[in-house]
This record gives C-alpha cells, sequence and structure tokens, in this order.
C-alpha cells in the first residue's frame, strides 16, 4: 500500500492552491506606497565607446525624478564574482570589473547604460527616448576561437587578452594521458558544441528597491533563488550595507533554472535608488530585455578523444574546450566549465587517466553562466556522444561498450581520477531498467513498422552522473569558491505544538513547502497540515545558500533534520520529566512519547504547551521554548544517476523529427515525494530535449542576438513533447546524509541531450547514412543537409 | 486617461486606462487582479490567457478600451466562493500539472477554453491547443494528463505509477 503522508508518500502539493486561484505573491505583483518605476537604457551595440551621455531634456521631462548614470555610481563596486579559478600555471583567472552601469564602454548588446526613474512606467519609458548617447562602435569579438587569436580586439582593455583562464584538470596527468592516448589500440575522436541557450524562466526579473530613512533600514524584493546570497554579494561587495539594515526577500518566484542564482546590476540599482530619491524603485523585466540582460548556459566547443585498449576498455580521455564567459564574469560562471565539469568528465566508468583542457573567454556576448545541470550536462554530452561513436567504429553495441565500462556496485566508495569520490550506484540496474521500460528489445520490430511507412526510427542512448548537494565547503573553498555552500534550517515548535520551519532553501517551483513538511511530518509523527515551511525573506531564516545544484533536500534537507533531531531530543527530555521517567527509555512514535515497556504516554501537544508553560518543567537542567537550528555542511557531493532512452523517427524528406518516446530511470537514492520527483524529470527532460532540438542563442558575427524574443528563440511547447516514462525504482541511497537523498532537479537536462542525439545519429545509420555527428539543436535543415549534402 | 467598465469575474469594475494600457496591465496594476501574468512582449507564451465574452484571449494583445463592457473572466473568478477548487483546477493540483506556477493561470484558462469547445480532446488536440501556452517547468506532460482527467477520460499511466 502506498504511503498518503510522510516520507515517500505523494500529498498533493500544498503550494499550488495559492497559484492555481491567482493569489501567488511573485514579486511584480508587489507594489509599494510611493512607488516609482525604472527603466533601463541598454546598449545596442555588443561593443563601443561611451564619449557622453546627455539626460539634461529627460530630467525636465514630466514625471521623471533623476537619470542615473556611471557617475552616480562611484562610490560603489562592481557585481562581484563568486569563484576564483586558478589556471594551469597556478595564476589567477582575469577578472574585469562588472560595473553596475557601463563606464566608459559597453561591452554586449543590453549592457545597460543609463537608468531613467519615473512616477510612472510609461513616463520612464517616454523620458528614455530623450536621453542621449554618443556611442562610438567598436569591432565586436564573438567566435571564441578568434577572441583568444594573435591581435584579438579585447573585451576588457586593462586584461592582457580575452582569455580569462587556461585550466588543464589534472595537469600532473597531461604528460600520461597524451601518452596512453598515443600508445592506444583504438582512438575516438569527436568534436562538438554545447549550444548557448537561454534559462527562460517564465517569470521575468523583477527586483523593487525599498528604503527606510529612519531607521536607515533596505529592503530588495527580488525574484532570486537565493536570498541570503543576493544580501551578502550585493551588501558587502556592492552597496556597503550590513546585514542587519539589509532585508532580502524572494517571495513566490515563477522558475530559476540557474537565471535567477546570480546577483545582477537591477538589484543594486533599486536597492540604491530608492535610497537617493527615498522612494520605492521597481523594475520588471520583459522578456526582450531578458533575452540581453539573464545569464545565457552552455555555450561549449570541445575536442574529446576516448582511448580504448584491444578489450574496449576505456584507458584515457583527454577534452579540450572553449567556454564562453560572455562580457563579465556572472557569479558562478567560471567554476562552471571546471569544477562542475571537469570533475565528471569520468561518467559512469573506469577511465584510470583523464586531462580536461578548459579555456575560458571573454567575447562581447551577454555573461554565461550556470544553467539546470551547470558543466555536468556538458560533460555528460561529450562522454556519451564520444561512447556511442566509438560503438560505432568497434561495430559494438553502445549499451554493451557502456556496461563493459561501468563502475560497479561493488568498487564503491569509488575514487575517480578527477577528484571525486562517488558513495554509491548501480549503473547496471539503471541500465536493465530502462532498457525494460523502453522496450529496448522490441524496437526492431518497431522500426521496421516505421520503415513500412517511410519513416527513419532511431533509439538512443545515455547513462549519466552527476555531482549534486553542493557542496562540502572545506572543499570548494580549496577549489576557489568564495562562499560556504552548507544549508541552515530552524525548526520553530510552537505552544499548542503546530511547527513553523525555516529553510535556507529556496522554492521557485520545487514544491518544497510540501516535501520539506513531509520530513518533518515522518520525524516527528505530527499531521503535516501542522507544518509551516517558511523561506525566502532573510529577516526571517538565519542564513541560506539557496537553491540550485540540486541541493535542496541532500543539503538543506539534512540541516531540516539535524535542526529536527536537535528538538525530538530536547522534547524527549520534557517528556521524561513529565512521566518521571529516564530519558533513554522515551519513544517518541505517532506523535505522543511513551516509556519504554509500560503504557505511560504523553501526546507532543502537552511536551509542547509544558516547554513554554514550564509549571512543571526541568527548569534546572534546560531552558523554556522548543526552537533549535541546525547548519548543515555536506561531507561529499551526492551522485545520482541514470540510464535515458530516446526513440524517435526521422521523416526522410524533411529531416523533421517525431520524439516518439523517452524513457528515464534515474537512481535519487531515497524519494521523498514521488509526484514531485516525477515532475522534476519531467521538466529536466523538456529542457534538455528542447537544446538538442531546438533551442539555439544566436549571435551574429556584429554580435547582435538573433534570437532575441519567444517569436525567433524556439521554447519547446506541449505539442514539441512526448509522454515521458519516469521510473526511479532503482535506488542506491546517499550513504553521508541522514536521509540517503541524492537529488532530483537537474537530471533530466543532463541525461537527455546526448540520448536525443545518438537517437538521431541512429536512425540515420540505420538508412545507410554515414553520418558521426549533427551539432545541437538538431533542427531539420541539419537534419536534410546531413543526409543529402 | 478613460474611464473603463467592465464585468469581471461577475462584478462590475471600473478604472482608468491610457489608450495605449493593455488588457494584462489594466487588470494587474489599475484593479489588482495579479493573477494573470505577463511572461512575454511578443504574444507567444499566453501567461496572460483570461476569457473575454467567454472566449480565451491573450489579454496582452488586446487594449483595455477595447474590452469596455465586456464580460471578462480571470483566474481569480474560477473557483468557488468558498475557495474550493473547479474540476479542472483541481486535476491541475491531483496530476501536479504546474510547478512554478506562473503558466499556470493562463494554461488553466486555455484549457477552460478548450475543454467548452471539445469536453473530450485527445492527447493530441490538447497538444496541439496549447500551442500558445508555454510552461518551462512540467515538460507539459502532467499538464496533458491533468487536463484529460478534468474531461473525465483515462490518464495515461507513467510508468512509475
Ligand atoms: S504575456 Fe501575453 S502572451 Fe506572453
Ligand atoms: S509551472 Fe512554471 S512555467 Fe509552468
Amino acid at each position: 500500500m502506498p504511503k498518503d503522508s510522510g516520507i515517500g508518500a505523494s500529498p498533493k502539493r500544498r503550494e499550488d492552491i495559492r497559484f492555481l486561484t491567482g493569489t501567488g505573491n511573485y514579486t511584480d505583483d508587489i507594489n509599494i506606497n510611493g512607488q516609482t518605476y525604472a527603466w533601463f537604457i541598454r546598449s545596442d551595440v555588443a561593443h563601443g565607446t561611451i564619449n557622453s551621455i546627455d539626460a539634461s531634456a529627460a530630467e525636465a521631462m514630466e514625471g521623471v525624478l533623476k537619470v542615473f548614470t556611471s557617475a552616480d555610481f562611484a562610490e560603489a563596486g562592481g557585481i562581484p564574482c563568486g569563484w576564483e579559478v586558478t589556471d594551469r600555471h597556478g595564476q589567477p583567472m582575469q577578472e574585469p570589473k562588472h560595473p553596475i552601469l557601463a563606464e566608459g564602454k559597453v561591452r554586449h548588446v543590453g549592457d545597460p547604460i543609463a537608468v531613467v526613474v519615473a512616477e510612472t512606467l510609461e513616463q520612464a519609458r517616454d523620458a528614455a527616448e530623450a536621453v542621449e548617447i554618443d556611442i562610438d562602435e567598436l569591432e565586436a569579438v564573438i567566435d571564441m576561437k578568434a577572441a583568444v587569436a594573435e591581435g584579438a580586439t579585447k573585451v576588457h582593455d586593462d586584461l592582457t587578452s580575452n582569455l580569462c583562464y587556461d585550466w588543464g584538470f589534472v595537469e600532473e596527468n597531461r604528460e600520461a594521458v597524451d601518452e596512453a592516448i598515443k600508445s592506444a589500440a583504438h582512438v575516438t575522436t569527436l568534436e562538438l558544441v554545447n549550444n548557448r541557450v537561454v534559462a527562460n524562466p517564465m517569470e521575468p526579473r523583477v527586483a523593487v528597491g525599498d528604503y527606510n530613512r529612519a531607521g536607515d533600514e533596505h529592503t530588495l524584493y527580488t525574484t532570486s533563488q537565493n536570498p541570503h546570497v543576493i544580501r551578502l554579494l550585493m551588501g558587502a561587495f556592492v552597496l556597503s550595507i550590513p546585514e542587519h539594515k539589509l532585508r532580502v526577500v524572494a517571495p513566490d518566484v515563477g522558475g530559476g533554472f540557474g537565471a535567477k542564482i546570480y546577483h545582477y546590476a537591477e538589484e543594486a540599482f533599486v536597492t540604491y535608488a530608492a535610497k537617493v530619491l527615498n522612494r520605492p524603485v521597481k523594475w520588471t523585466s520583459s522578456r526582450s530585455e531578458a533575452f540581453i540582460s539573464d545569464a545565457h548556459g552552455r555555450d561549449h566547443v570541445t575536442k574529446i578523444e576516448l582511448a580504448m585498449d584491444e578489450n574496449h576498455k576505456f584507458t584515457a580521455v583527454r577534452t579540450d574546450t572553449y567556454a564562453n564567459m560572455g562580457a563579465y564574469l556572472s557569479t558562478f560562471a567560471p567554476s562552471v566549465p571546471t569544477w562542475l565539469h571537469g570533475t565528471l568528465m569520468a561518467g559512469n566508468y573506469i577511465t584510470p587517466l583523464i586531462y580536461v583542457n578548459v579555456k575560458a573567454v571573454f567575447t562581447n556576448t551577454v555573461p554565461v553562466d550556470a544553467y539546470r545541470g551547470a558543466g555536468r550536462p556538458e560533460a555528460t554530452f561529450q562522454l556519451e556522444r564520444v561512447i556511442d561513436k566509438a560503438a560505432r567504429e568497434l561495430g559494438m553495441d553502445p549499451v554493451e561498450l557502456r556496461r563493459k565500462n561501468f563502475i560497479q556496485p561493488d568498487q564503491f566508495p569509488y575514487d575517480t581520477p578527477v577528484a571525486v569520490t562517488y558513495d554509491t550506484g548501480n549503473y547496471d540496474a539503471t541500465m536493465d531498467k530502462a532498457l525494460e521500460v523502453a522496450d529496448y528489445a522490441g524496437f526492431e520490430a518497431r522500426r521496421a513498422e516505421s520503415e513500412a511507412r517511410g519513416k527513419l526510427r532511431g533509439i538512443g542512448v545515455a547513462h549519466y552522473i552527476e555531482a549534486c548537494g553542493i557542496a562540502p565547503s572545506n572543499l570548494v573553498g580549496q577549489l576557489g569558491a568564495r562562499a560556504g555552500l552548507y544549508e541552515s534550517a530552524t525548526v520553530r515548535v510552537n505552544a499548542t505544538g503546530s511547527i513553523s520551519v525555516f529553510t535556507g532553501s529556496h522554492s521557485h517551483g520545487q514544491g518544497h513547502e510540501t516535501t520539506f513538511a513531509q520530513v518533518v511530518s515522518e520525524m516527528i509523527g505530527v499531521d503535516a497540515s501542522q507544518i509551516d515551511i517558511v523561506h525566502g525573506d532573510t529577516s526571517k531564516v538565519p542564513m541560506g545558500m539557496g537553491t540550485y545544484g540540486s541541493r535542496s533536500i541532500a543539503v538543506g534537507g539534512s540541516a531540516m533534520v539535524r535542526a529536527t533531531e536537535k528538538i525530538i531530543n530536547k522534547a524527549k527530555k520534557i517528556a521524561a520529566h513529565l512521566m518521571e521517567a529516564s530519558e533513554a527509555d522515551i519513544e517518541l512514535k505517532d506523535g505522543a512519547f511513551s516509556v519504554a515497556g509500560t503504557d505511560k504516554s504523553v501526546a507532543w501537544g502537552d511536551v509542547t504547551l509544558a516547554a513554554y508553560v514550564p509549571h512543571n518543567y526541568p527548569l534546572e537542567d534546560i531552558e523554556p521554548g522548543l526552537e533549535e537550528s541546525a547548519f548543515y555542511d555536506p561531507a561529499n557531493f551526492t551522485y545520482p544517476s541514470g540510464a535515458y532512452i530516446c526513440e524517435l523517427e526521422v521523416d526522410p524528406e524533411t529531416g523533421v523529427i517525431d520524439m516518439l518516446n523517452f524513457t528515464a530511470a534515474d537512481d535519487f537514492g531515497n524519494v521523498i515525494n514521488p509526484m514531485i520527483v516525477e515532475g522534476q524529470v519531467h521538466g529536466g527532460l523538456a529542457q534538455g530535449i528542447g537544446q538538442a532540438l531546438m533551442e539555439a542563442c544566436i549571435y551574429d558575427e556584429n554580435g547582435q542576438l538573433l534570437s532575441g524574443s519567444f517569436m525567433d528563440y524556439t521554447m519547446p511547447r506541449a505539442d514539441d513533447m512526448p509522454m515521458m516514462n519516469v521510473d526511479h525504482s532503482c535506488q542506491t541511497p546517499c550513504t553521508h546524509n541522514p536521509l540517503g537523498v541524492k537529488g532530483c532537479g537537474e537530471a533530466g537536462a543532463i541525461g537527455s541531450p546526448p540520448a536525443v542525439v545518438n537517437a538521431v545519429i541512429d536512425a540515420l545509420h540505420r538508412a545507410g547514412h554515414k553520418v558521426e555527428h549533427i551539432d545541437m539543436p538538431v533542427s531539420p535543415a541539419r537534419v536534410w543537409k546531413a543526409m543529402h549534402g | 486617461m478613460t474611464k473603463v467598465t467592465m464585468t469581471i469575474n461577475g462584478k462590475p469594475r471600473s478604472g482608468e486606462a491610457e489608450g495605449r494600457t493593455l488588457l494584462a496591465s489594466f487588470l494587474r496594476e489599475e484593479l489588482g487582479l495579479t493573477g494573470t501574468h505577463v511572461g512575454c512582449d511578443t504574444s507567444q507564451c499566453g501567461a496572460c490567457v483570461v476569457h473575454v465574452d467567454g472566449k480565451a484571449v491573450k489579454s496582452c494583445t488586446m487594449f483595455a478600451l477595447e474590452a469596455d463592457g465586456a464580460q471578462v473572466d480571470t483566474i481569480e473568478g474560477q473557483a468557488d466562493a468558498d475557495g474550493t477548487l473547479n474540476s479542472l483546477q483541481q486535476a491541475f493540483q491531483d496530476y501536479h500539472g504546474l510547478q512554478c506556477g506562473f503558466c499556470t493561470p493562463g494554461m488553466v484558462m486555455s484549457a477552460a477554453a478548450l475543454l467548452k469547445d471539445n469536453p473530450k480532446p485527445s492527447e493530441a488536440e490538447i497538444r496541439h491547443y496549447l500551442e500558445g501556452n508555454i510552461c518551462r517547468c512540467t515538460g507539459y506532460h502532467n499538464i496533458v494528463r491533468a487536463i484529460l482527467a478534468a474531461s473525465g477520460q483515462d490518464v495515461p499511466a507513467v510508468a512509475a505509477e
């Protein structure tokens, strides 16, 4: 019988009620008395020198309060980068200043130059037309390899070149890897592009700044995945506001997918302008503005070589990657192609020698940062594509080649040659499950049926691993992170027994209010309806690193478990006193404390009441009250893994692809709410399939973004997506966190792109087209060209 | 500024609008009905769908003045007065047809219009009808299931269930 509450059950989401009745509270729904409106004037050229800005006419217009330029931010710091990567030679990366508003130069289309603040949005927009800005356009550098060529125009005059860093990992292995590749029985080489994409959460970014002069208190309402991180970065590095004077609130947030992790200039702007003007200031992004101001994702160009011995065992992997940083370093940008990518290049396989080289490059494009999966999709795509190609070259079944090289269940914990230790996994199990669910064995019959209809049917397999539950602070500190990556939780038990949990994790669609309550409900035995989950407000939650990297349940959930354990321990002391028993004999079950071996028991509510009305209470031993906090810093990453199978048809006449079926067999360890976990996988798959088949962020050679709206940038729609078969029954629980959970948010986006491309190549090969690779997005035009030349 | 009056969710409401004020902004800014969302500026996403005189309309494609005198239904008016979800809303909750909730008002209003025209749509018809509604969170899988369920049809099982 499936459970109907607690861990492993799928209760309906409590947050749905407000979202389904139009009573959610998203940032743009917030309007403060006396509010003014900010309109950003952004560069329409990719690179240029600002000669002059004349705002006098605009400032004289009705309703205009002020036009801000970089001169107004002379005292402020730049937008900080949260991660410093050290290059192959032990030197720190090149780190340019990222001003709030452009200083002297613009460096990408969308770079903010000036901001008009007016009484109404219409007045601000109209006045923006009257601001005269004289810019001399300069040559733009867009292509990464051209950007690092001799004599290339520099994005930043004060840096030595456009190379942010040249990273080698593991640098000591460089020569041994070269040697292994030279002496290998077989080497498969593949060059591929991981296409640049735009996260496009459906809610555009919004920021509202408010200032209370009497108390010198700032409040920022923002569409953020991590309000405390924004408070830290903006308060400490940009505006010099101490934490106790700066409150950051991220209320209901309409999706993030990475793009809402970062600290953005608009947040600092409204916070600062609200003080200057002594009025609330609101900025709401349009979708077109989002395309040129939200951090983009991916954008890697890679050559990968896979070496094997005569038994088809992998002996070495060597990769050479160019990673686009865009014009400035966004918050986590340097870590994505390095520590979130190089460390995953072992995949699910035993590969003794690995060398990853990454050249991070500045270009005159929007900054690039983590997007769902962040670095791990790039690693998985390379490996799973090159393995497929190798299998074809060797005349082997791609599943068999993978199985032959899988790390085996008895080898865990497994130290990879790229600095991480996988705690658990069973890759044959997930592979078996996916093959079963997808009816891999029955493919040939289905293919023949497609063929009879004139269609080319293909099937593609991929197996992924990811490092989630980001992250052990001491480890990431050594790797260049400028912050810790623990999580906090406070559990406040009220006098009558209801519970408020304050978590540093942030939900922007993941359903924490439901899932987190399930965990506490299971631990204490009180009904979930008695438990409230509070997040997203720095004035309520003590500290938080937020939600990204599939870390909420693994890190935030663990902190909550620790705090709840403290609550239970204290409550047992109180119960022992009330029942005049020894604390060691107290058992907590179904919300009541009993004395082992007796029929004595006391209800949860009696104990909580005693904590706050301590008339009969062990005051000499413990304090009244029942509220506990915990910080949890994980001992290791978690390592979800899984096998994905894509089945599709190609129309040989048009190159059009029909997605028929997608199967995901994931090992997420223990699962708290299967319904929500499946939903996360569906969403991740849609983003991965979108990247593989249709999404493309395209710049022309002048740095104009050609795909700058939903008219030009193809988002997956309902009729692009198949029904999906999602299974999570293979479970090897995480060994180092209390819930045994691994995280599920990014898996779908990581494992699906190679499965899709493998399926397309498979379909073409079976029809006799010797096509080795098609770059994403695998559009009908590209497929047709691959078939017909 | 012109005074505009419409019947919103069965009640007369009026407010001021400029000639260029979109119905979406009028609902959100002037009347405080923030359940209707704005997710794009090219009439592509459908987060803003409401019903005008019984027809699904992207409220970002219509001026407030054009809706003067119309019957407008929004997400705020879908549940019963006591807060009980209607059957379509309930199906979205039951089948986990929403995550961040931002596309949801538009999805529900579009789906309601579909079911009015076509009470038993096939999976393909649902997917086709939702062409103008983008969801970035759900992969549409559970939205399609929710609409099938709301129309009283069999919902394809998912392997894990
Ligand atoms: S806001 Fe109306 S379609 Fe996007
Ligand atoms: S639920 Fe987030 S966009 Fe649909």
